[in-house]
């Protein structure tokens, strides 16, 4: 397949500086491929497994957030976070998860802590999700 | 000179040496925290280049792109978001950023949104209003509280709270050199005009439609900023409190030097007195 050249970084450093295939994330709107020579594109990232597939290899990683572009043939992915399956601390997932659920359950929780917790259920279930494919 | 005692003086280098002491541990703790935060900026600094360029793109691919972050209004309220040090002996750091700020906000009616405790006193003593205080201590702002402050402060942008948004930090020029600044947040500054790019063949396709696209990115882009404004401010603060302490230790090297040759005359003058009290009194 034509590969293209493909970006990714995040608040932490370049993550991603090379050619790729293909490319899937999350949009807002549900899953997107990306291919060579796609038309200028831009989307608003949801939360969700990414896959990135590049000579070969394919690896996936939890995407969380901010926005996908495609500009003349280059395509850039600037999400907020953005971990590799096997980076991702499972442990941590679970714990989150397990606190989120538990103000979830709170009857006296307010309405932003509310709010909060379940962008943190979302955010660890995605984590936990994407670490079952390394 | 003769007055002054040699005990005194004694006294006054040990307790110079101790200030010395001080200073160069403060200076070398500010030194490897500056190491952490200027690799941090670097590590960071490809993600606000690439995401600025693509808005910059997306702003200058189709002009006729309607968005309330664009809107220029009169402005009546400004909100400041300041980003100063928790801490003092940083130099001029914390003074330099807050005067600055403080002449600009004058000019009209404004709020606050202090990040670092030095911050928070400012504004307080001076009865300027603020929007929250919940940001005291500026090394415990992470990614996610930026965030979550550019998503809130959006939302009152959009609903009329303020009508511009500006954030004033401290730019991390080099070890040396660190200037205060205040950029402007939102409104959104459209590119400098590039009409002779042909609009209709940049065609852009938006899930959902631009501006829906527009409105979800936008909040993510300014907790971007703030974010890197927040760790070039942390370098520039460290920086600052190199020098500052790395000047301090040089200060108190020159004054023990300048009291040991002190300590020595009167020493000196001391051990002559006696010699011509002995040799008039045999």
């Amino acid at each position: 397949m034509t590969p293209f050249h493909l970006k990714i970084v995040t608040p932490d450093g370049l993550l991603f500086d090379g050619e790729a295939e293909k490319l899937i994330v999350r949009t807002t709107n549900g899953d997107v491929a990306i291919l060579a020579r796609h038309i200028n594109y831009v989307a608003a990232l949801g939360m969700g497994r990414a896959v990135v597939e590049s000579s070969g290899n394919r690896r996936t990683a939890a995407c969380i957030g901010g926005m996908l572009s495609v500009v003349d043939g280059e395509v850039t992915l600037v999400p907020t976070t953005f971990e590799w399956a096997d980076k991702i601390d499972a442990e941590r997932a679970e714990q989150s998860l397990q606190r989120a659920n538990r103000v979830l359950h709170d009857q006296n929780a307010s309405d932003t802590d509310l709010r909060l917790a379940e962008a943190r259920l979302h955010r660890a279930l995605v984590r936990k999700n994407v670490a079952s494919f390394k | 000179m003769a007055g002054v005692s040699t005990k005194e003086i004694k006294n006054r280098i040990r307790s110079m040496e101790s200030t010395k002491q001080i200073t160069k541990a403060m200076e070398m703790v500010a030194a490897s925290k500056l190491r952490r935060a200027q690799a941090q900026i670097s590590n960071s600094r490809p993600y606000f280049q690439i995401f600025y360029s693509t808005i910059q793109d997306i702003l200058r691919a189709n002009r006729d792109f309607q968005s309330p972050y664009l809107k220029e209004r009169p402005v009546n309220k400004r909100l400041y978001i300041v980003i100063a040090g928790d801490r003092g002996l940083a130099g001029g750091y914390n003074s330099n950023i807050l005067k600055m700020v403080y002449e600009e906000m004058m000019q009209g009616e404004a709020v606050v949104l202090p990040i670092g405790k030095k911050a928070v006193d400012f504004f307080r003593s001076r009865k300027v209003p603020a929007l929250t205080e919940q940001y005291a201590e500026a090394a415990d702002v992470d990614i996610g509280d930026c965030f979550s402050i550019s998503k809130q402060l959006s939302s009152a942008y959009l609903s009329g709270e303020f009508d511009e948004i500006r954030v004033a930090y401290t730019t991390f020029v080099s070890v040396l050199s660190q200037e205060p600044t205040t950029m402007r947040l939102l409104p959104l500054s459209r590119p400098e005009n590039s009409s002779e790019e042909s609009v209709s063949r940049n065609r852009m396709i938006y899930e959902q439609d631009s501006e829906a696209v527009f409105a979800s990115i936008v909040p993510e882009y300014l907790g971007g900023i703030l974010y890197g404004a927040l760790c070039e401010s942390r370098a520039s603060e460290q920086a600052a409190r190199r020098s500052a302490m790395d000047s301090a230790t040089q200060n108190a090297e020159d004054m023990i030097a300048d009291l040991s040759l002190k300590f020595n005359r009167a020493r000196q003058a001391a051990i002559t007195q006696e010699i011509t009290e002995i040799v008039a009194g045999s």
